[in-house]
C-alpha cells in the first residue's frame, strides 16, 4: 500500500530494518512532478504488492532522512533493500521505466 | 480506430490545438508525454500570458488548458512518444507499445533543457545540478548555489532561489544579460545576487555531489574554482526533433515550417517552440498551436471533397 506515511521517527523501523525491500517516494506538496509520479507509485505499490512495501516520505517535514540521503531533487523514488539504497530514480519517468528499474534489483 | 488528429505534444501548443480541434469535432488524441505540460510546468509565477492580471502559476495554467481540451472531448494518453511512420497513410503513431493511427498530425512536442554539456555535469543531476529552480530550491536553504545563463529564465532561477539559498551567483558568458529590462532590474536589486560576467563553467567537481565548479573567464583565460552546493543551468532548449525521422530540421534541430505550420510531409501539421527559435513564448506557443489546428481542419476537409 501507497499509504504508508513514512516520517524521520519511523524510517528505521519501516524501511531499514523491513525485511521486504522498500520503495520510498521522496516528495512535497510545492513539487508539480511529484503530482506526476504520485499516482504511478500507487499503481506500482498494488502490482508490486507482497515484493515491495511502498511508502511516501514529506521532505519538507522529514528533512533528516532526505538529507541524510542526499536527496537535493524530487520526486526522488529510492529502493532500499536490507537497509541500504539499491537504486535512486530521479525525475518523473514513465511506469515501465519505472518497473524495469524495480525489476533490476527484487 | 482512425484518429482526425494526433498532437503530439501537451504545452501551450499542443492542449491550444487539441481546444480548437474538438470544438471542430474532429475526433483528437494528445500524446501527452509522462512529463507533460510542457516548460511551464517548471516555471513558478507567468506574469505575461494576457487574461489574467495578477499572473498565474505555471503548473495551474497548464492544468486549466488541459482541462479546457478534456472538455471538449480530447483523449490523452500519458505516455512517452515512442516513434512515428508518416510514410503511408493513416499515419501511425507509436507510445511505448502501442500504436494509433490518424488522419493528420500535429507535433508540438516543444524544447527541452539544454545542459551545458561539461565534464561532471550529467552524472550530478538530482545531485545539485538542476534546471528547475521552484522544483528544487527548496534543497538549497542556507546553500550557495550558481545559475548559468543570461536570459528571463535564468534570471527567474536565480530571483526564485534567492528565497532559500544565502547567496545566488549569476555566471553568464557575455558581458550583458539578453533578459527582459524588468527581470534584470529585480535581480539586480536583489542583494543576494551576484552577477559574473564574461565567465564559464567548465567543469563541475564533486564526489557524490556538487561541491565546487572550475569557472573560466573568458576575456582573460583564467581558471578558478568556486566552492558551490548547487548549479542551475538555465542557457536555453533544445527542440524535441530527434525522433521524428522523415522530418525536415535545420542546422540546429529546429522543424522547418512554412507558412508556420506545414512540415515537410503532408497532412503533418507543426506548433510551438519545436519550430519557433525566435520567439519562444507560452502565448506565441498557443497562438501557433490554433493555427495549426485551424490548417489541419481546413486540410482534413480538403482530403474528404
Amino acid at each position: 500500500m501507497a499509504d504508508l506515511k513514512l516520517t524521520d521517527q519511523n524510517f528505521k523501523q519501516e524501511v531499514l530494518d523491513s525485511k521486504t525491500p522498500v520503495l520510498v517516494d521522496f516528495w512535497a506538496e510545492w513539487c508539480h512532478p511529484c503530482r506526476i509520479v504520485s499516482p504511478i507509485v500507487e499503481e506500482l505499490a498494488k502490482e508490486y504488492e507482497g515484493k515491495l512495501k511502498v511508502g511516501k516520505l514529506n521532505v519538507d517535514e522529514n528533512g533528516v532522512t532526505a538529507q541524510s540521503y542526499g536527496v537535493m531533487s524530487i520526486p526522488s523514488l529510492l529502493i532500499f533493500k536490507n537497509g541500504q539504497v539499491v537504486k535512486t530514480m530521479i525525475g518523473a519517468q514513465s511506469k515501465d521505466n519505472f518497473k524495469r528499474e524495480i525489476d533490476s534489483v527484487l | 480506430m482512425v484518429y482526425d488528429v494526433i498532437i503530439i505534444g501537451s504545452g501551450p501548443a499542443g492542449l491550444t490545438a487539441a481546444i480548437y480541434t474538438t470544438r471542430a469535432d474532429l475526433k483528437t488524441l494528445v500524446v501527452s508525454g509522462v512529463k507533460w505540460g510542457g516548460q511551464l510546468m517548471l516555471t513558478t509565477e507567468v506574469e505575461n500570458f494576457p487574461g489574467f492580471p495578477e499572473g498565474i502559476q505555471g503548473p495551474d495554467l497548464m492544468q486549466n488548458m488541459r482541462k479546457q481540451a478534456e472538455r471538449f472531448g480530447t483523449e490523452f494518453v500519458n505516455d512517452d512518444f515512442t516513434s512515428a511512420d508518416f510514410s503511408s497513410r493513416p499515419f501511425k503513431v507509436s507510445v511505448g507499445g502501442k500504436t494509433y493511427e490518424s488522419k493528420s498530425v500535429i507535433i508540438a512536442t516543444g524544447a527541452d533543457t539544454k545542459w551545458l554539456g561539461v565534464p561532471g555535469e550529467a552524472e550530478k543531476i538530482g545531485r545539485g545540478v538542476s534546471s528547475c529552480a521552484p522544483c528544487d530550491a527548496a534543497f538549497f536553504r542556507n546553500k550557495n548555489v550558481i545559475v548559468v545563463g543570461g536570459g528571463d529564465s535564468a534570471m527567474e532561477e536565480a530571483l526564485v532561489l534567492t528565497k532559500f539559498a544565502t547567496s545566488v551567483t549569476l555566471i553568464h558568458r557575455k558581458d550583458s544579460f539578453k533578459a527582459s529590462e524588468i527581470m534584470q532590474k529585480r535581480v539586480k536589486e536583489n542583494p543576494k545576487i551576484k552577477i559574473q560576467f564574461n565567465s564559464e563553467v567548465v567543469e563541475v567537481l564533486g564526489e557524490s555531489k556538487v561541491e565546487k565548479v572550475k569557472i573560466k573567464n573568458n576575456k582573460t583565460g583564467e581558471v578558478s574554482e568556486m566552492p558551490i552546493d548547487g548549479v542551475f543551468v538555465a542557457i536555453g532548449h533544445i527542440p524535441n526533433t530527434k525522433l521524428f525521422k522523415d522530418i525536415e530540421v535545420d542546422g540546429a534541430g529546429f522543424i522547418k515550417a512554412r507558412d508556420h505550420y506545414l512540415t515537410n510531409i503532408d497532412g503533418v501539421f507543426v506548433a510551438g517552440d519545436v519550430h519557433d527559435s525566435h520567439y519562444k513564448q507560452a502565448v506565441t506557443a498557443a497562438g501557433y498551436g490554433c493555427a495549426a489546428a485551424l490548417e489541419a481542419q481546413k486540410w482534413l476537409r480538403e482530403q474528404e471533397s
